[in-house]
């Protein structure tokens, strides 16, 4: 119980953003991000770790915010959905996901994308095998995940769009 | 035909906010001075409530609380009966059942206090299984346990027995499934003296949750609004029973006067909400020496849980699929939805065919066997073709080619050369490979005479700048209904599809164009979308503002003129059920849909014999859709559809103790992951359909029939073990192979 503490200051970089939260230490990342900061676009899917749809990156690593309690953020810096495009201009890997079928009911997308950013810094130009690999702590239950490896592919290559 | 628009893979109309993480799902939205709801249930299967007590060291006083005494209308969740309370009174019939209702601005509060309410129940014995509710070891529900039954007769199958070849028989099962969108249920309720009260919230049918509203209230149809909001997937688990969070929302707004939001969290959304009908069927099945079909008897039962709800439709089509795409003179089914005391299951994408089109198609693999021939020589033998009739005696006029659909999936697959290449290297190895198909149909739209029932509508209006606003029911939960929608209104008026405008599904907005179900929105819906951007267009033509051939600024010019001299453009589209079809509900006999779908799935497994673990290395599906309105859609509900079906083949297993699932969490119920679906590959044969938008078909449940069979009888192929249930979890593999060799 979050309540049963006394709030304390944490200070961390949000999408470029510095910002002082005063929070219980034991607060969910992923509440403080929705709540406080009203960054909605990470979502929670289980509230256990296992789907993914509050996933973010924390200094680079791909993290689940439903686990992580805000006390270790404090100094970190975090990167989210909405810190992704580059103002209107939206990365090739979302553009990728709106052409090629990536995204349908859209709720796992912003872990998604997340995931794929991660998996696309570690590697450019990943193997099958190495998208399956990099995506599988991310479930989405309406695309069966082919248009999701496209859409990477796509990302990586340029390909042109579908007819 | 030629088209502009339609066949063309138009970005998803909704994906930039979708990427971006901007689109609004129901628990994004907050509104000034709402608190947060939450449901006590039931802990007991059925019993007697004797007393509710709030215990604790609770500030109760600021709690708002609702049971069942303070609904101001009727206590029902008004769907095709109203059985169902909406909040127990003094009998609860299945675990997790809603007792009370709790309201407090601070969430962590409110679930302390939802535990420290105590509900004392006198226990009063239970069922939990097809088979006791059929011996009726207790009946729990009407007089008999029986929700609804059916009976289908074609032909003279009594007059087959004697003179038949042979005669095989099988007993099938399949388990519960559990929907698992990544968005769990959600709802806000906001009650005003001025507008009455309205609803937001993550749902596929707004007129259903309309419908159960007004008379929970007793309000008259223009003070219940209902919003949908951004939905996270539904796959029918957002069918019904919104419907019931809607209810529970809008008591505590109501009695609380601020704005409620309820959010399920994953567990509470698995353990209470609807999931698909597990089965059971027989198949007694003659066949002529060289594998005629002569007479199929087939015995169909689902268990409805506690409450009707959608039961007696979903028993409805998985009868009708239950004979497949086969013709044969002779056919007998019966079936019935029973009670027992689980929360009540509900629609799920395939609704009732993928239970029984499991059944038919291991059975005929099995028939294949006995009668020494190979299972697609069976098929072929006994594949519908145009003139011939279903079981219902629906007589095909459409033009079918399911021996073409074969031959494009074999060849696609590779599917001889492996089962040839197969049969040497298994005998080498313990890793076991087999390829397997399955053959079906699914029709598309409501059943018989439901949408005539329904009496669709779909409304388009003009803006002075040309922009096409079309106003419909139909919900976007990912399939893609903002985009197709799109396409068929630009198509027929000549524009852009960013011309067009899909108004947000409200119901204080938009006409009721139905339920968001039962593969309809593209074919039955899409036709009226169409039909209303042709009367707007044929009011320009004749008002001589516009004449055909037009560019599309000319198009802007006459809205606008149009505008200003009459007033409105606007348009109503309503539907017209198609010439010579007709319907039979008493002898269930008939035209059971406009139109099918027909596929042929091929999946190849390797099951390594050691553990019982299966891989679905490669997976085939092709289909006849009529015309594919978006290809990039189109193949991503069917590859979505095969993933959700291979899950329901080998993974997801919702583990039952006393009518409650135990296993609802995403840790120990099992979907499949990126690592888990191989690349699906997917193949439409188009025959444009006269009665569907620029020929379409329905295509949203059809992958949910065919892929667990298939991959059934590629585990059997591969291993010879006599598969008849699912899932085909390693434990209940290793059984099945230990029953086989035993």
């Amino acid at each position: 119980m979050p309540d049963r503490a006394s709030k304390i200051r944490v200070h961390c970089r949000v999408n470029g953003q510095a910002v002082t939260l005063e929070v219980y230490p034991m607060t969910r990342l992923l509440d403080v991000l929705r709540e406080q900061l009203g960054l909605t676009g990470t979502k929670e899917g289980c509230g256990e770790g296992e789907c993914g749809a509050c996933a973010v990156e924390i200094d680079g690593a791909l993290v689940n915010t439903c686990l992580v309690p805000i006390a270790q953020a404090e100094g970190a810096a975090i990167l989210t959905i909405e810190g992704v495009a580059d103002g209107v201009n939206l990365k090739a890997i979302q553009e990728a996901f709106i052409n090629y079928g990536g995204a349908q009911c859209g709720i796992c997308t912003p872990g998604m994308i997340l995931a794929v950013t991660n998996l696309l810094a570690r590697h450019p130009d990943p193997t099958d095998l190495q998208i399956r690999e990099g995506l599988a702590g991310n479930l989405c239950r309406c695309t069966g995940y082919t248009k999701i490896f496209e859409s990477v592919v796509a990302a990586c290559h340029r390909a042109e769009r579908p007819a | 035909m030629k088209t502009r628009v339609i066949g063309k893979s138009v970005p998803r109309k909704e994906g930039r906010e979708k990427v971006t993480g901007r689109a609004r799902y129901v628990d994004d939205l907050t509104f000034p001075g709402m608190i947060y709801g939450a449901t006590v249930r039931s802990a007991v299967p059925r019993g007697r409530i004797r007393g509710i007590y709030f215990e604790g060291d609770i500030p109760w006083k600021e709690f708002t609380v609702v049971t069942a005494k303070d609904i101001p209308g009727k206590n029902c969740v008004t769907l095709l009966i109203e059985d169902q309370p909406c909040l127990a009174s003094e009998f609860v019939n299945h675990p997790e059942e809603p007792i009370v209702l709790l309201a407090h601005p601070d969430k962590h509060l409110l679930e302390v206090a939802r535990r420290a309410v105590r509900i004392d129940i006198e226990p009063l014995p239970a069922i939990f299984t097809i088979g006791d509710s059929r011996a009726r070891r207790r009946v729990v529900w009407g007089d008999d346990n029986i929700f609804k039954s059916f009976h289908v007769e074609k032909g003279n199958v009594d007059s087959v027995w004697a003179a038949a070849d042979r005669i095989v028989e099988g007993d099938y099962e399949t388990g519960a499934q559990e929907q698992l969108y990544i968005e769990p249920q959600g709802m806000i309720a906001r009650f005003s003296a001025a507008e009455g009260l309205t609803v937001w919230g993550s749902l596929q049918c707004p007129y259903y949750v309309h419908k159960a509203l007004m008379p929970l209230f007793g309000l008259p149809k223009d003070r219940v609004r209902v919003v949908q909001t951004e939905t996270g997937g539904g796959f029918g688990g957002k069918e019904e029973y919104p419907s019931m969070i809607a209810c529970h929302a809008a008591l505590l707004a109501w009695k609380s006067g601020k704005p409620v939001k309820i959010i399920y969290d994953r567990a509470e959304d698995m353990a209470a909400t609807t999931k698909r009908h597990p089965s059971r069927t027989h198949h007694r099945t003659a066949v002529t020496r060289d594998g005629k079909l002569l007479a199929m008897e087939i015995d169909f039962t689902i268990d409805g849980g506690a409450y009707e709800t959608l039961s007696p439709v979903v028993l409805s089509r998985g009868t009708i699929h239950a004979a497949g795409p086969y013709n044969c003179e002779n056919v007998r089914i019966r079936s019935r939805a029973v009670a027992t005391n689980a929360p009540p299951h509900g629609a799920f994408r395939g609704f009732g065919a993928p239970q029984s089109v499991f059944a038919l198609e291991r059975h005929l693999d099995r028939v294949a066997s006995a009668m020494g021939l190979a299972p697609d020589e069976l098929r072929r033998k006994n594949f519908i073709g145009e003139g011939q009739s279903l079981a219902v005696s629906q007589v095909i006029r459409e033009k079918v080619d399911m021996g073409r659909l074969m031959d494009r999936a074999f060849e696609l697959s590779g599917y001889h050369e492996k089962n040839n290449l197969f049969a040497e290297t298994n005998a080498r190895s313990t890793i076991k490979k087999g390829v397997g198909f399955a053959s079906f149909l699914h029709g598309a739209g409501f059943t018989g005479s439901g949408e005539e029932y329904l009496a669709s509508e779909v409304a388009a209006e003009a803006t002075r700048d040309g922009i096409i606003r079309i106003f419909a029911a139909s919900t976007e939960m990912g399939q893609g209904t903002n985009t197709i929608f799109s396409q068929i209104a630009a198509e027929t008026l000549g524009l852009d599809c960013n011309r067009i405008e899909i108004i947000q599904p409200d119901t204080a907005a938009v006409p009721n164009s139905g339920p968001t179900v039962a593969s309809r929105t593209s074919m039955i819906v899409g036709k009226l979308v169409e039909a209303a951007a042709h009367e707007i267009q044929n009011k320009l033509f004749k008002s001589e503002l516009l004449e055909p051939d037009y560019a599309a600024a000319d198009f802007s010019r006459a809205c606008n003129r149009y505008i200003e001299k009459f007033g409105a453009l606007a348009s109503l589209a309503k539907y017209e059920h198609p010439l010579g079809l007709h319907w039979d509900d008493q002898r269930y006999q008939g035209d059971a849909y406009g139109a099918y779908a027909w596929a042929v799935y091929v999946a190849e497994v390797s099951v390594d014999t050691r553990t019982a673990e299966v891989r679905v290395n490669d997976f085939v599906a092709v289909q006849e859709v009529g015309r594919v309105i978006n290809p990039v859609l189109a193949a991503g509900q069917i590859e979505g559809g095969i993933a959700q079906g291979i899950g329901f083949a080998l993974y997801e297993n919702v583990v039952w103790q006393e009518g409650r699932m135990v296993n609802n969490q995403m840790t120990n119920y099992v979907m499949p992951t990126s690592m888990d679906v191989p690349r699906i590959r997917v193949l439409f044969e188009e025959v444009p359909y006269a009665g569907g938008p620029a020929g379409a078909k329905g295509i949203g449940e059809l992958p949910l029939d065919g892929t667990a069979p298939a991959i059934a009888n590629a585990i059997a192929h591969s291993t010879g073990a006599d598969i008849t249930r699912l899932p085909i979890t390693p434990e209940a593999l290793m059984e099945m192979l230990e029953a086989t060799h035993a």
